[in-house]
């Protein structure tokens, strides 16, 4: 165990500054133009060297671990590495010192990689057409949603429900629920979804079925093809979760597995970095008959200029302000060009590869329920430690101590213990084969190193009870709570 | 496709004779043979095609630009691509771990602190996807809190917003009705607020400064008028630096957009939505939350908290479907803020109202031109008149190789031919006087 992650004692940089004065020469009328009703009467914010504000940061950075430090194995994440050209391009002027709302002849490139980016997302998801409006996973679930609303409204049918599997992602029922559908969780089948349950529970109020495929247990659907027919026998529609999509790229596509409507998690498949919890992005695809309801502006190609396209009179409006986050899409375009189509369809087959390869060195330690055969990752439970008065969560904080980022736990809900595992493409057999070993070595331990861990990472085990209770969330707050400000400011 | 030789050792360790066996669960009805994309680029050809493709787009740093309306290009200091370019954040994820997070989970608890100062506020979430969508789940949360099928917003916020929130409203079945502005000063119209606020709406949105530039100076009187329903303010995070905080007005909820504080404009994505509240309503609250704690050593440190809320835990009664957020620019905006510090602050939006108040007293010279066209104090934004229509206008301005303002004529069709212009501490006075004599040579 060689791992130590560096441990600082960073104070907040409002502490690390004296109060500033509360009255000074500085006119903040600026000459009058402003009127005191309308100005604040302090401002109390620090004011500190660059020079102690980089310390400040680079310290802190040290005490944060990202795909860049090591194995981030973080099940339906996809913690891929970020390649850094991506980055870079992103970051020149040329491509981010513009403004959405300037006239379109004068963001033609980014229009066109905007344009061309849809196109490559339409192929990979075997969609006709494309918005990469959403901002992230679950926005395009919302966007996806309206969608189905919109479709439904536009036939006359006022439909109810929207029916998810018990593996689903949350995003995926709170997603329904903001767009005002009431939610059925359906029981699934040997890990799987069951197609007669599904069958009686499919109605005249059906409005979607939400799906991921490969699942969330990274078990691939193989009724797939019967699941959309239930469906759209009663007029429903199908909704592909496309949090797993790094497993199936160039193999099948949600279209072709007859899906109406797709998000992507470019964040995930298409390797932009997640930034400690974003910027995403989640653009949606649709088939055909759901073009014409996608959110404005669309963006049109014609006689070699791009334009934005605003007259259309079925959409669903707009869910966000511009164009989403094109910063993101920007990265995604870059690594989708990076690799090609075959380079893509490899980034699939090494994922399901390492995927297997871990599983297969795992499952005689642990338990592997339900069928052999994972795509991109796969889920153990960690029953096994539980006769030792060992916890999966346990598990999951040692492994931080040898130098990896833990798996995804406690989800899907319907493994005992559950410890999801997706390795990514992106990681040698050097490294899987030493995770391999780490777990094996863990679970040998003394439960009680494992129950106190972990010993290596900056803070020992959180009291995450306590900061519910505390319920401090500023450092306004935290003084309030020490008594040395009044509450009224 | 070509293997590695590690590859092919996994691959017999499966027992296996190609990949291709791990794709067997597949049913051949639904197999497609590959993706019909170019091959792949070196990073040498990549450079090469992207530097040609964005040579076609004219970024502001090429030419002078007075265009906001909610995007702004602000000066970011080295320090802070420094500080945001470590992989060690860029490459995390959400803090689930936090033992191993601690880094990325106290910079947005600094975030959080340094909103809350700013808004004066209780409590700010570690971000949203930007200010449309979290004015979206204000609209959401003050039915939350308030009940009641109707939402008022101010006449005087931005379409693209108000889109955004109509969307967000129509999955609620809320209806949004808007409340005019006063068309001298541009200010919310208290009289139409004062009847419009019934028993069925649930809350009031406005801004200061408004979409079309007027700081509100009437916040007292709304607070009154909205009684016990929800007040949701939309703020410039920037102009609080001299403002009075909505947080002292009695706003139930904060929105609007730290973009300014430190994020390039990148044609408007991504931003990074501010969503703060009062104390009281914060398990009503949409979004990730940090807050202090401690390690079983009695460390301080930092973790996600309230997660009840939230759609992991309560899938279809979560308070939004919201996870990923904004995380990297909530780091971007503390570390603006520590960087450019209290009094640097306070230059800069310092600058923003003189430029602005230069700039609009310039071309209220122009005959033909009224600037600003409202009667009202504003901060770095504000609306042009012309007797020539605004298109004409900008076409000529496009052929300087000017970017003007944007053009309002159908969005608020009331005010005439009208425009509206951003100016910011970026501007020089020679930028100012090339816009003026464009202006000037329009007439």
């Amino acid at each position: 165990m060689r791992y130590h992650q560096a441990v600082h004692d960073v104070s907040m940089l409002f502490e690390d500054c004296d109060k500033p004065p509360t009255e000074d020469s500085f006119d903040n009328t600026v000459g009058g133009r402003l009127p005191d009703t309308v100005l604040r009467k302090a401002l109390d914010l620090p004011d500190l060297q660059e020079r102690d504000v980089v310390k400040h940061f680079i310290n802190l950075s040290q005490m944060n671990f990202g795909v860049d430090n090591g194995l981030y194995p973080l099940g339906s994440c996809t913690m891929k590495y970020n390649p850094k050209i991506c980055d870079e391009i992103a970051s020149w002027s040329s491509v981010g010192d513009i403004h959405p709302l300037q006239d379109p002849s004068t963001i033609q490139g980014a229009l066109r990689l905007m344009y061309e980016l849809e196109g490559f997302l339409c192929e990979i998801g075997g969609v006709d057409a494309v918005t990469l409006q959403p901002a992230a996973g679950a926005h395009g679930e919302f966007t996806g949603i309206h969608l189905v609303k919109a479709y439904h409204d536009s036939k006359g049918e006022k439909r109810r429900e929207v029916i998810v599997p018990d593996t689903a992602h949350g995003t995926n029922p709170a997603s329904a629920a903001m767009v005002g559908y009431d939610v059925l969780e359906l029981p699934s089948k040997d890990g799987c979804v069951d197609v007669e349950a599904l069958r009686s529970a499919v109605s005249k109020d059906t409005a979607a079925f939400m799906l991921t495929n490969p699942n969330t247990l990274g078990i691939f659907e193989k009724d797939v093809k019967e699941i959309a027919g239930v469906l759209h026998d009663a007029g429903a529609l199908l909704y592909y979760d496309g949090a797993n999509l790094n497993a199936i790229m160039g193999k099948t596509s949600p279209g072709k597995m007859d899906f109406d409507i797709v998000h992507f998690n470019l964040h995930k498949t298409f390797a932009t970095p997640h930034g400690g919890g974003g910027p995403g992005a989640g653009p949606v695809g649709v088939k055909k008959k759901l073009e014409e309801l996608l959110p404005v502006p669309r963006i049109a190609f014609k006689d070699g200029i791009y334009s934005l396209d605003y007259d259309r009179p079925k959409s669903i409006g707009k869910v966000r302000a511009f164009f989403g986050n094109y910063a993101v899409l920007v990265r995604a375009y870059v690594y989708i060009r990076m690799q090609g189509g075959k380079g893509l369809v490899s980034v699939s087959e090494n994922a399901v590869l390492n995927s297997n390869y871990v599983k297969e060195r795992l499952k005689e330690d642990f338990e592997l329920p339900f069928q052999d055969l994972r795509k991109h990752e796969f889920v153990l439970s960690g029953r096994p430690l539980k006769a030792k008065g060992v916890r999966t969560l346990d598990f999951a904080k040692r492994l931080l101590d040898y130098g990896f980022h833990a798996p995804t736990i406690y989800f899907p809900l319907i493994v005992d213990e559950a410890i999801m595992i997706e390795p990514t493409e992106t990681e040698s057999k050097v490294t899987l084969d030493a995770f391999v070993d780490a777990c094996k070595a863990i679970i040998k331990e003394d439960p009680a190193i494992l129950k106190t861990a972990p010993h290596n990472t900056a803070r020992k085990r959180l009291d995450e009870a306590k900061a519910a209770r505390d319920m401090i969330f500023s450092w306004r707050e935290y003084e309030k709570k020490l008594g040395q400000r009044s509450n009224s400011a | 496709m070509a293997l590695s030789e590690c590859s092919l050792d996994m691959i017999r360790y499966l027992k296996l004779k190609s990949v291709e066996e791990l794709f067997r669960d597949i049913p051949i009805g639904v197999r497609i043979d590959g993706l019909r994309i170019p091959d792949g680029l070196n990073e040498l050809e990549l450079r090469r095609e992207l530097e040609q493709m964005m040579s076609l787009n004219k970024p502001a740093s090429s030419r002078p630009s007075f265009i906001g309306a909610g995007v702004y290009r602000h000066f970011i200091p080295a320090a802070v691509k420094t500080i945001v370019s470590r992989g060690e954040f860029i490459t995390s994820y959400t803090p689930y771990q936090a033992e191993i997070s601690q880094g990325m989970l106290q910079s947005l608890f600094e975030y959080q602190s340094f909103m809350a100062e700013l808004t004066a506020m209780d409590v700010v979430n570690s971000s949203m996807y930007d200010a449309s969508t979290a004015l979206g789940e204000a609209v959401l949360m003050s039915h939350r809190i308030s009940g009641g099928d109707k939402f008022l917003v101010s006449r005087a916020i931005s379409p693209e917003k108000k889109a955004v929130a109509d969307v967000y409203a129509r999955g609620a079945d809320i209806a949004i009705e808007q409340v005019g502005y006063d068309k001298q000063t541009g200010h919310v119209d208290l009289a139409d607020l004062k009847v419009k606020m019934k028993e069925d709406v649930s809350g009031f949105y406005f801004e200061s400064p408004n979409f079309l530039g007027p700081i509100e100076t009437h916040a007292d009187e709304i607070r009154e008028i909205v009684g016990a329903k929800t007040m949701v303010v939309g703020v410039n995070p920037l102009s609080l630096a001299l403002l009075r905080p909505p947080g002292e007005f009695g706003a139930d909820i904060v929105i609007g957009d730290a973009q300014v504080l430190g994020s390039p404009m990148n044609l408007g994505g991504p931003m990074i939505g501010i969503f703060a509240c009062r104390s009281e309503h914060v398990r009503k609250m949409p979004g990730r939350i940090i807050g202090m704690t401690t390690d079983t050593d009695g460390k301080r440190a930092y973790c996600m908290t309230l997660q009840t809320r939230e759609q992991h835990i309560r899938r279809s009664k979560a308070t939004s479907n919201i996870c990923t957020n904004e995380a990297l620019l909530a780091l971007t905006t503390a570390a603006y803020l520590a960087v450019v510090g209290r009094s640097g602050l306070r230059e800069i939006a310092a600058k923003n109202v003189e430029n602005a108040g230069n700039l609009s007293a310039m071309i209220n010279k122009i005959p033909g031109f009224k600037a600003p066209l409202f009667n009202s104090p504003h901060f770095n934004e504000f609306v042009v008149g012309s007797q020539l229509e605004s298109k004409r206008i900008h076409q000529h301005l496009e052929k300087m190789d000017i970017e003007g303002g944007l053009i309002l004529d159908r969005m608020f069709p009331e005010l005439g031919h009208s425009a509206l212009y951003a100016t910011t501490e970026m501007h020089t006075e020679i930028d100012h006087e090339r816009l003026v004599k464009s202006l000037e040579a329009t007439q």
